[in-house]
């Protein structure tokens, strides 16, 4: 659905020119939602911008949708759904006539822009809205009405930049079942920005990973996490001397720790890690109060990858 | 000119309307200034002894001066837009990008043609008088003059992108465009040195154009000079709108 080859974005600021985007190749399969991460200024909103004709690349091609980026944005443009940062609706338009014209400018006759509006309407919501300026919508409502603008025509890609920044928690959830609903029900590929964790780690079957305009991970949430971070498992113990060496001894296992009645360490896969262990303190008669996993997040795998936190970096 | 060309403009151009359908005295508070003029100020035309037609020299260039205010501050209503994300979401759309400007630029068209009838029709309650064949005239150009001036607007808002940046420029161009066009009083009074720059101003000729028709004197050469200049100033202006649309960063 979307290759890209050696995709390049400079910029130029006071004479001085600056890669937002270096190099980056993609390949996203018809049918994945596809979660793009990284702090602010990594380059992800650059690279959407690119896929979606908005900007030229300085240099690099890609085939998105099945059409050719450079040779035919046009073709680009029909086939592709896009929610940007900002709000689609024009603030002094009304919802309704907001939904019959895109539908319009996608080439729908009039009769079937009014009625592809209703059903748009219905499925996000909007129905009781149809006649209100876009300006006197909540967050959320416009929001809404900003993923109905970018998918009425019912592409088979649609690119959401950021989708959830600023929104309410509430807001945020729903907009995450409409999301899953583009793929699961619609069958559409997905290809998402976010620099939240919990969204990439909630929504996508896979996360690529982008800082400073490179690629530096992918793989689907679990994989990344495993690969680079390990479980933190957490055991309250009576004896965690002799614990800490019963721990030591798992394979993998690394960043080992006590207290005065605790043990942690870090383990990849640490679920079917702890069975065994905790049999072995039992047979060495060590007391096991408490025991606990801790999956690692995405900003784990980011601080593994990169030596920042996703959250100082932003 | 393809049809779906036609087609993307007239959906733009009913889109870019809608709010002053809504809001009908938008296009009388838009030319308010012009409305000012021709009241407080037309009158003392008339004690310069310059005859019976002063009225006839007057209006034609208080119309030109409408379609000057009324599209060149267009571009203002673009920069929410640029600002929201509206635009945007139209230019990720397959519509034309020639459309996306021009359906703009024919709304700005309409509203100044109807506030240049409104103040026709306002001036003939002082005595103006003018025949339907020339006003008709006297509107088409004004017509190119607001193409020009309007797709101008736009590509400076696209280029600027902020109101702070855009409205020094504008009253920068505008107020020597509007003095130096003769539009108040006949550059002819002027010191030589005066004249010589307003000559300079593509902007008097339409202004002189447009007398000579509502006048109907159609043996001036400004009947000619007027239209052909506004011609080439609307395909350049649009040629650079179109350009400032289509390119990236806008």
């Amino acid at each position: 659905m979307i290759k890209a080859r050696g995709l390049t974005r400079d910029f130029v600021a006071r004479g001085r020119t600056v890669a937002a985007v270096r190099g980056v190749d993609l390949d996203v399969a018809a049918g994945e939602l596809v979660g793009f991460l990284g702090p602010n200024g990594a380059g992800k909103t650059t690279t959407l911008r690119m896929l979606t004709t908005l900007l030229t690349p300085t240099s690099g091609e890609a085939f998105v949708a099945g059409a050719d980026l450079l040779t035919d944005p046009a073709g680009v443009r029909a086939r592709i759904g896009y929610v940007g940062q900002g709000n689609g609706g024009g603030l002094d338009q009304k919802v309704g006539d907001e939904l019959i014209l895109h539908g319009r400018l996608y080439g729908l006759s009039a009769p079937d822009a009014k009625q592809r509006a209703r059903e748009m309407a219905e499925t996000f919501e909007l129905t009781d809205l149809l006649g209100r300026l876009v300006i006197t919508l909540s967050g959320g409502q416009k929001r809404r009405l900003d993923i109905a603008l970018g998918v009425l025509h019912r592409p088979s890609l649609v690119f959401l930049d950021e989708p959830s920044t600023g929104l309410d928690p509430q807001s945020r959830d729903n907009l995450w079942r409409h999301i899953r609903d583009l793929r699961d029900a619609h069958g559409a590929t997905v290809f998402l920005t976010t620099h939240y964790l919990d969204e990439a780690d909630a929504l996508c079957d896979r996360i690529i990973i982008i800082d400073d305009g490179g690629i530096v991970a992918e793989g689907s949430p679990d994989e990344l996490k495993r690969r680079v971070a390990g479980d933190l498992v957490e055991l309250g113990v009576s004896d965690p001397d002799r614990a800490v060496a019963l721990a030591g001894a798992v394979s993998g296992a690394t960043e080992l720790d006590t207290t005065a009645d605790t043990v942690t360490f870090r383990v990849p896969r640490g679920d079917t890690v702890l069975p065994g262990l905790l049999r072995e303190l039992d047979r060495a008669q060590v007391r096991v109060d408490a025991v606990a996993t801790h999956r690692p997040t995405l900003d784990d795998v980011f601080l593994g990858l990169t030596g920042r936190s996703l959250r100082e970096a932003a | 000119m393809s049809t779906r060309f036609w087609r993307e403009t007239w959906l733009v151009f009913v889109r870019s309307i809608r709010p002053t359908l809504r809001n009908p005295q938008s296009v009388l508070i838009g030319m308010s200034m012009s409305l000012l003029y021709l009241v407080l100020f037309g009158p003392l035309l008339r004690s310069f002894g310059t005859g019976d037609s002063s009225w006839e020299w007057f209006v034609p260039g208080m119309m030109a001066q409408t379609a000057l205010f009324g599209t060149a501050y267009a571009g203002f209503a673009l920069i929410p837009e640029i600002r929201s994300g509206a635009l945007e979401r139209m230019r990720v759309s397959p519509v034309s990008r020639s459309a996306l400007l021009l359906g703009r630029v024919a709304g700005d068209v309409l509203r100044l043609v109807i506030q240049a009838v409104l103040l026709a029709l306002l001036a003939m309650v002082f005595g103006f008088r003018v025949g339907i064949g020339p006003l008709l005239l006297g509107l088409a150009l004004l017509a190119v003059l607001g193409v020009a001036i309007g797709a101008a607007s736009y590509a400076l808002a696209l280029k600027l992108r902020q109101e702070y940046a855009f409205a020094p420029v504008l009253s920068m161009s505008v107020m020597p465009l509007m003095l130096l066009s003769g539009v108040l009083l006949p550059m002819t009074i002027a010191p030589a040195w005066l004249y010589d720059i307003s000559r300079a101003n593509p902007l008097s000729y339409v202004v002189d154009a447009e007398r000579a028709m509502v006048a109907g004197q159609w043996s001036a050469p400004s009947i000619w000079l007027g239209p052909l200049l506004g011609i080439l100033l609307a395909l350049l202006a649009t040629g650079w709108g179109v350009r400032t649309f289509r390119r990236e960063a806008a």
